[in-house]
């Protein structure tokens, strides 16, 4: 999980790095990652929830991951080419992590008694997250229009294709597509978000600029 | 002695990646190009993985091996495209990481579908035995998995294809 969270953190540094250059005001990937309050995150809900048991914890990766790797894929073809660049380096570590979390899934799914109940119970509770992955706006229409980003909701059937040909061999099944949590990418988070920003902010909080 | 790309590439040779020592920046695809203007030398380089922790540390080396060498300035350029892929890691450089006792990265294969997709066995580093197993994807670094050979029942690194 350190080494995911290693290439995840080193992504995030680049993507936010190419951010704080395009918005032209100055602000530095640390900035951005360290000065922003819960209300300017535009992460998925999904990614701010409490890590529950390891099942939890590996069927989220799972779901996170092959819808990352499909839009590092489609970021990877965009105009700005360092973002493509990024998008390209990215989708490697993304598909080692597919894979990771792919083989735990299987192996919890169709593990114990025990181990698929807690499969079974996380893929039901994480479901209603998923479909916020794929809810574009106007904003990112706009830019996937002049090929500068990626219309999020074209990803969804090659995630839903990855999705069922795993859950076959970990015997888990499918969720039915019901009511779909958001907010997130509109900047409306859970009560989660900001417990963990005051984790991981605290050291620029209180020592502002400081660097090691 | 102005600096050639010759004496460039010499200085290099001797910066090490500090999580593999057996093999250099060079031998790693880590230096991409390597620019001489007047007396500046400009040294292209690319990440092997986004949050890559050595990458810091590997650039304050290329800058101190070549202050030693003679070069007064040194600027260090770090390019994403094309993103590294273990496939540039040479024949010559692949043996000594079988003498470090380090499995060599197999073909990355970037096209080919991942999702439980079965591997070439990894040969065992030290006996080249392909009876080994797969103990952790990754290792003691991210670059790395860790396997056990069933034959001489050693564990190992393997350096992962990207």
């Amino acid at each position: 999980m350190t080494n995911i969270a290693l290439d995840l953190v080193g992504q995030a540094t680049l993507v936010l790095k190419r951010a704080g250059e395009v918005e032209g005001t100055g602000r530095s990937e640390d900035a951005l990652a360290f000065l922003r309050d819960a209300r300017e995150y535009r992460n998925a809900l999904m990614l701010e929830l409490p890590n529950g048991d390891f099942g939890f914890t590996m069927i989220r990766q799972y779901l996170f991951s092959v819808f990352a790797m499909h839009q590092w894929d489609a970021l990877s073809r965009v105009g700005d080419a360092d973002l493509a660049g990024i998008a390209a380096k990215a989708l490697k570590e993304s598909r080692y992590h597919v894979r990771h979390a792919g083989e735990w899934v299987v192996r919890l799914g169709d593990g114990t008694d025990e181990s698929h109940a807690r499969a079974q119970d996380a893929l039901d509770s994480l479901w209603p997250y998923t479909g916020e992955l794929f809810m574009s706006d106007s904003v990112e229409q706009a830019l996937a229009a002049d090929g500068l980003a990626v219309d999020c909701s074209t990803l969804k059937a090659a995630w839903d294709a990855d999705v069922n040909e795993l859950l076959a061999p970990a015997t888990l099944r499918r969720p039915a597509d019901a009511y779909m949590q958001r907010g997130g990418r509109s900047g409306l988070h859970t009560e989660h978000l900001g417990h963990m920003l005051a984790e991981m902010q605290v050291l620029q909080r209180t020592h502002p600029r400081a660097e090691w | 002695m102005p600096a050639t790309r010759a004496s460039v590439y010499t200085a290099l040779d001797s910066v090490k990646d500090p999580e593999i020592p057996t093999l250099s920046v060079v031998e790693l695809g880590i230096v991409r190009d390597v620019e001489i203007e007047g007396d500046a030398v400009t040294v292209v380089i690319t990440p092997t993985y986004s949050g890559c922790p050595a990458m810091r540390v590997i650039e304050d080396d290329i800058t101190a091996a070549l202050n030693a060498s003679g070069v007064a300035e040194v600027r260090i350029k770090t390019v994403y495209s094309p993103a590294w892929t273990t496939d540039w890691i040479g024949q010559a450089a692949r043996e000594k990481l079988i003498e470090a006792g380090i499995a060599p990265p197999q073909h990355s294969g970037a096209h080919h579908p991942v999702q439980l997709k079965r591997r070439e066995p990894v040969l065992c580093p030290f006996c080249g035995s392909p009876n080994t197993s797969l103990r952790s994807a990754f290792g003691s670094t991210g670059c790395k998995a860790l396997h056990f050979c069933n034959a001489c029942t050693q564990p190992f690194d393997e350096f992962k294809s990207i």
